[in-house]
């Protein structure tokens, strides 16, 4: 059973679509970038995911559940570091720990505690447990916010522009953790980047979406001029420079 | 100088002060968080039109001031929800309609009314028994709420990890809207419909300046919320002054004095940075 299972996936807001006719599958120990201009409904696909948009026709399936049906400790979704709340008093361990609660901590028992520091070691995060949020940077934070989304061992994570608001550096040691612990633990990761880069480097399947969808399959036979020319609407100077 | 809590008038507002410390204080935290603090100030005027409303039928005026916040903060969370305008907007529409009915109210009660200016400003005096009965009753409600503090606290920290998590967000928003709708009219009594937003606002943000977690900032709103209810009622009798803003007063001194307290700190800790030896640098 695939992890991931999206068959002709339609969603619409006021009668438009937002999304037509996206098909894709993803199995355990994958990772598909879903890929896109701007307003091409990349993040309407991932909130389908998340069970904050319902589909208006098609399937999508988690594990063989549809979003409303399944655990939702299945799913481990880390947010853009740009959406987090500056002002809310909070250590990055709480955040850990909120995601095994799924609500915030107030006492953190011991065992709690035991797990969110192993969960933030994996990502090579153990020495910010006890830093205020507000006081990390970009690629601090995201690190925590990936040790807070898989502390409940999901089946499947979820990530939305993870490099945003991250410097290049940061963003290589992100992508390399997120490598080294998806191979170890065989988690499934969906990424919805408008980096090219990062897909053809780390994605093992790429979806290109424009609305409806253009492409999906390996990286090497999707990133092309011709597909990116189609999703992107010009056909000008190579798109896939550098990553050939 | 605690002989006057020998009287009852006095006994009653110091219990009425406390609980109502506790209540705003504890909601307030979600409202300084949520970004809601002119929720406060909005509902505290629907207040006024479900008193006025009172007033004017002669019937007791929380008896039409409670139903009538609710339905108001009901109706400001649902067009919050539904629509693209931001909380201030929607606040202020509900807030100047429930005003425009609270003045309309009080013209057609024919006659002066004694009432409508101790709603306003809050009268110590006027606090009854059964006024402490009521709020006890929010009190208790509030207490059986506690086990709901971690899941409307990660709503209020990220609302759509909240969403994704399959919480009652949406529920959740209401409830709390609800009881913060209900504290505000049970504390019109002691504080005045003018002050009562610095209740819900001024014990929370003064925690926040000293917590590292939202958990402490809980607690600290809360010991700020009733000791300044209690020491700000003592003050209030001592000179003679309006028992709500006396209140808010002395709120107002401990903000300003943890506000200066943070600075210092943050300044002694920027001078021992300044002073630390870089690792570049020879370490003499």
């Amino acid at each position: 059973m695939k992890v991931l299972d999206v068959h002709e996936l339609c969603v619409q807001f006021s009668g438009h679509y937002i999304l037509h006719d996206i098909t894709c599958g993803v199995d355990e120990g994958e990772f598909l970038a879903v890929v896109g201009p701007n307003g091409a409904g990349k993040t309407t696909f991932l909130k389908a995911i998340l069970g904050l948009v319902k589909p208006a026709s098609g399937t999508l399936l988690v594990h063989g559940k549809t979003p409303e049906e399944m655990d939702p400790q299945w799913l481990g979704y880390v947010p853009q570091v740009k959406t987090l709340d500056r002002s809310f008093p909070a250590l990055a361990i709480e955040l850990v720990v909120s995601g095994i609660r799924r609500g915030w901590p107030g006492k953190i028992k011991a065992r709690e505690r035991e797990t969110a520091l192993k969960a933030l070691e994996a990502v090579d995060a153990a020495g910010l447990a006890n830093r205020a949020l507000n006081s990390l940077s970009g690629g601090e934070l995201q690190r925590v916010y990936l040790a807070c989304s898989t502390v409940r061992k999901p089946r499947l994570l979820v990530m939305d522009e993870p490099a945003t608001g991250i410097d290049i550096v940061a963003q290589k040691t992100l992508y390399q953790i997120l490598d080294d612990y998806r191979k170890d633990n065989k988690l499934t990761v969906v990424m919805v980047t408008h980096d090219w880069g990062v897909a053809h480097h780390h994605a093992t399947e790429v979806l290109v979406i424009n609305r409806e969808m253009i492409a999906f399959g390996l990286p090497n036979d999707v990133l092309t001029n011709e597909v990116l020319a189609r999703a992107y609407g010009h056909a000008g100077h190579s798109m896939t420079n550098g990553l050939e | 100088m605690f002989d006057i809590l020998t009287y009852p008038f006095m006994q009653y507002a110091m219990i009425a002060g406390v609980l109502v410390g506790f209540l705003a204080s504890y909601y307030g935290v979600f409202v300084v968080q949520r970004g809601l603090s002119f929720l406060g100030d909005g509902l505290a005027h629907a207040a006024f039109g479900g008193v006025a409303l009172g007033i004017l039928l002669s019937v007791q005026p929380l008896w039409f001031a409670v139903p009538f916040t609710v339905i108001v903060a009901a109706g400001i969370t649902w067009v919050r929800n539904r629509t693209h305008l931001g909380s201030d907007t929607v606040i202020g529409i509900f807030f100047a309609l429930s005003m425009a009915l609270g003045v309309v109210f009080l013209y057609l009660k024919t006659g002066y009314s004694v009432d409508a200016f101790n709603y306003l400003f809050g009268s110590i005096l006027a606090v009854t028994p059964t006024d402490i009965v009521v709020i006890a009753i929010v009190v208790a409600v509030t207490l059986m709420t506690i086990p709901l503090w971690g899941r409307w606290s990660y709503a209020t920290f990220d609302r759509e990890m909240g969403m994704v998590d399959r919480l009652p967000v949406i529920a959740d928003d209401y409830l709390i809207s609800v009881l913060i709708a209900v504290t505000v009219v049970v504390s019109v009594k002691v504080v005045g419909i003018v002050l009562v937003a610095a209740f819900l606002v001024i014990p929370a943000a003064t925690g926040r300046l000293a917590a590292r977690t939202f958990a402490s900032m809980t607690w600290y709103s809360i010991a700020i919320g009733i000791l300044t209810a209690l020491i700000g009622l003592l003050a209030s009798f001592r000179l003679n002054l309006p028992s709500g803003a006396t209140i808010v007063l002395t709120q107002g001194l401990v903000f300003v004095t943890a506000m200066l307290l943070t600075q210092i700190a943050l300044t002694k800790r920027g001078k021992r940075v300044e002073a630390a030896p870089t690792p570049s640098e020879p370490i003499p």
